[in-house]
């Protein structure tokens, strides 16, 4: 069969099962567009290139798949950086094909050339640039491969014009097999029942739950695992919802925004056990001193998560779905003696915790963006997907959303990317369309990829935008506040949009509450309106995110409210 | 933490850019370099990388996880605390005034060096060994006036007879 390079592509995306895909043409991938447009592959167009793979982010997280982004070379690879670099860091399963000048064009600073394998290399999983139009077919199985396989991760493949339109005689590939690479899925069974005596010995057990539980769709296992054992849990900003928020055992987030009570426990427990988490800086705070009481057990597909930034007492490298479900059947052939009597003690003092430093606000005359948020919560009942930006929205959105299952929380964890809400709530609505899909966001983080809006219109998706409106930068702002002694270097946002008529001029539905008691008549509307809104919360404009833990502070020392 | 030199063997596969991601994972994570060596292996697709790093045993166990962590990386082997060979070669191209070149000879008999080069005023030593051979003879002829050097970084293999 004689095929050009682009019709190999669409080949293998259709073998891949790829539906929809993000992005954004240009002259590079012409050939390549030309051919997409005769397949029943849905591409969305965006408006900027960063968010066609953010949108890629949240279609891949909502989907439990993998997100697909096509780019122009030069400008239009460039601007996917942030977006790569963003899901690299929360291990998401994209994969990125950005077009390249001519091969004969190649480093000689070309018209729109850029040197795109270079710029990623430290920020994908692997990338490819295919030279030979016979390569082609295996690249892009590899690629998909590799993202979705072990850790995943963001792949790109850069492919040169000439690549895409030369006409070659096409074989499928076979199966991929790549030597250097193999993932550990399988637990190594005597660290697992090592890990078990540790379970049966401990007094004061905790469980940390990350994004890893989620990527491995371990909700199940875990949540076997916590009952089953009466350890209470916590979980990193990516783990939340990999477990109940609204069970007895959930501890709430730890880390520098997390509840009193699961930074508590984490620093008196005398065994926390890590799952698919890698001791984030924003999770432990001053390591020298975090679970400082406990005995370690650490498992994750990716060794150097384990060892990286906490030394710990049980490395375990696998994948959590399959070792949670060992090391449950471990545990049901084990007497774990009277579970209630030798909990009690520690989950009382738990409750004790809870009880007195809850997290708290005070709703007066002007609204508390947590209480936008809590009333978000009771009128979806908790069930809808829930993307944000970065900053203050982003942790009320993780405290005071209470996520009962996995793949509702979309987030920009690691890198923290403000103007990833948005188009991740886009992606997030083609994979679940039937689904509610909210960003909450800040008036701030909002304006960075608002061009979004466009692609939510020319799409007909009702995402629905919650902008916690308080005319700052607020997190920037808050450390301002309470480290900077209150001065608000360039983080006042002197002049914003009017939201209202800007979401009107997106051809989307745009509402306002300005007083506590339109909260929730807004919030009642514009969800329940079956398109795009945007909803312009105007909030108090200096409230702080508590508890906080300083940087560098121990997560036992915490300012609250 | 005590910070020991390592010397660390890997099999990588002959592609373009699989340098490139090895020296970037060193920069991007602040580990050390302090020798590079690269050649192809008896197999053409596959390549040996030899690299001696510094580093507390911790950030030793990082490196070399990353390093497996990279798609083109097959193997990496830990030298340091086994039993393997090491060598390094340097050229040496050092003053050798007529009144100095009696000396200068002697020292190539007394280190079993060779002289590939000579100029008027100057010879040119190839030198090959371990490290200390080498800094043995750079600070002897170091007083005779070393014009330029150029050193390969080391290259090693394992002592055991099985193949790593």
């Amino acid at each position: 069969m004689k095929l050009t390079g682009a019709q190999i592509l669409m080949e293998v995306l259709k073998e891949e099962g790829v539906k929809t895909i993000f992005g954004f043409p240009g002259g590079a991938v012409i050939d390549i567009y030309d051919e997409l447009a005769k397949t029943d592959i849905h591409h969305v167009l965006v408006r900027h290139e960063q968010g066609a793979v953010h949108a890629a982010d949240g279609y891949a997280r909502a989907s439990g798949g993998v997100g697909v982004v096509l780019v122009t070379s030069g400008p239009g690879a460039t601007n996917t950086v942030t977006g790569i670099a963003s899901a690299y860091m929360d291990s998401i399963p994209i994969v990125v094909f950005t077009g390249q000048v001519p091969t004969q064009l190649i480093g000689n600073d070309a018209f729109q050339e850029v040197d795109i394998v270079g710029i990623t290399r430290p920020c994908t999983k692997h990338n490819y640039l295919v030279k030979d139009t016979n390569d082609l077919a295996r690249i892009v199985k590899e690629a998909f491969y590799i993202a979705q396989s072990g850790r995943p991760g963001p792949v790109l493949v850069d492919i040169p014009k000439n690549v895409a339109a030369t006409r070659i005689d096409y074989k499928p590939p076979k199966k991929i097999q790549l030597k250097s690479y193999n993932p550990t899925y399988k637990p190594n069974m005597r660290q697992l029942s090592k890990a078990v005596s540790l379970i049966k010995d401990a007094k004061k057990p905790v469980i940390f739950a990350g994004g890893g539980v989620v990527l491995s769709k371990a909700s199940k296992e875990i949540t076997e695992l916590a009952q089953k054992t009466k350890i209470p849990l916590t979980s990193s900003l990516m783990g939340l919802g990999a477990f109940p928020g609204t069970d007895p055992l959930w501890l709430g987030m730890i880390g520098m925004h997390g509840t009193y009570r699961a930074n508590m426990s984490t620093g008196a427990c005398d065994l926390l056990i890590g799952i698919g988490v890698r001791f984030d800086d924003r999770v432990t705070g001053k390591t020298d001193v975090f679970a400082s009481q406990a005995k370690i057990i650490h498992i994750d597909i990716d060794p150097t998560s384990i060892q990286k930034n906490i030394p710990v007492t049980i490395p375990i490298v696998g994948d959590c779905k399959i070792t949670l479900g060992q090391l449950n059947k471990l545990l049901d052939k084990e007497d774990l003696g009277n579970l209630n009597e030798k909990r009690k003690k520690w989950l009382e003092q738990i409750e004790e915790w809870k009880s007195t430093k809850p997290l708290a606000y005070v709703q007066k005359d002007i609204i508390k963006p947590q209480f936008v948020v809590e009333k978000l919560y009771e009128l979806t009942k908790g069930k809808a997907i829930i993307t944000t930006e970065v900053g203050q929205n982003q942790m009320w959105a993780a405290q005071y959303y209470h996520f009962d299952k996995p793949n509702h929380f979309i987030t920009s964890g690691g890198l923290g990317v403000m103007g990833f809400g948005l188009p991740a709530a886009i992606g997030a609505q083609l994979a679940c369309p039937k689904k509610l899909v909210v960003d909450i966001a800040g008036d701030g983080s909002i304006q960075m990829n608002i061009q979004e809006m466009a692609t939510a219109a020319q799409c007909g998706l009702p995402v629905k935008v919650v902008i916690l409106n308080n005319g700052y930068l607020g997190m920037v702002r808050q450390w301002q506040e309470l480290f900077y002694k209150k001065r608000y270097s360039q983080t006042r946002i002197e002049f914003a949009p009017d939201f209202v008529k800007l979401a009107e001029a997106y051809g989307a539905v745009g509402l306002r509450a300005t007083k506590p008691e339109e909260v929730e008549e807004v919030l009642k509307k514009g969800l329940s309106t079956p398109k795009a809104v945007i909803m312009d919360f105007v909030v108090e404009q200096e409230e702080c995110v508590y508890p906080m833990v300083p940087a560098g502070a121990p997560i036992t020392e915490m300012l609250l409210v | 933490m005590i910070e020991e030199k390592h010397v660390l063997s890997i099999l990588v596969e002959n592609q373009p850019g699989v340098l490139s991601r090895i020296s970037g994972l060193f920069s991007g994570r602040g580990y050390n370099i302090d020798s590079l060596c690269v050649a192809e292996t008896t197999e053409p697709n596959v390549s040996r990388i030899t690299i001696v790093t510094t580093g507390s045993k911790q950030i030793i166990e990082q490196i070399i996880k990353q390093l497996h962590k990279l798609i083109n990386v097959i193997k990496v082997i830990e030298l340091t605390g086994t039993e393997f060979v090491q060598r390094e070669m340097a050229l040496i191209k050092v003053k050798a005034k007529p009144e100095h070149r009696a000396e200068v000879l002697r020292m190539v008999d007394i280190f079993r060096c060779k002289i590939v080069d000579v100029g008027l005023e100057h010879y040119t030593i190839e030198i090959t060994g371990d490290e200390d051979k080498l800094s043995a003879i750079l600070s002897l002829l170091k007083p005779l006036g070393i014009k330029e050097i150029a050193k390969t970084g080391i290259i090693a293999l394992s002592r055991e007879p099985k193949i790593v």
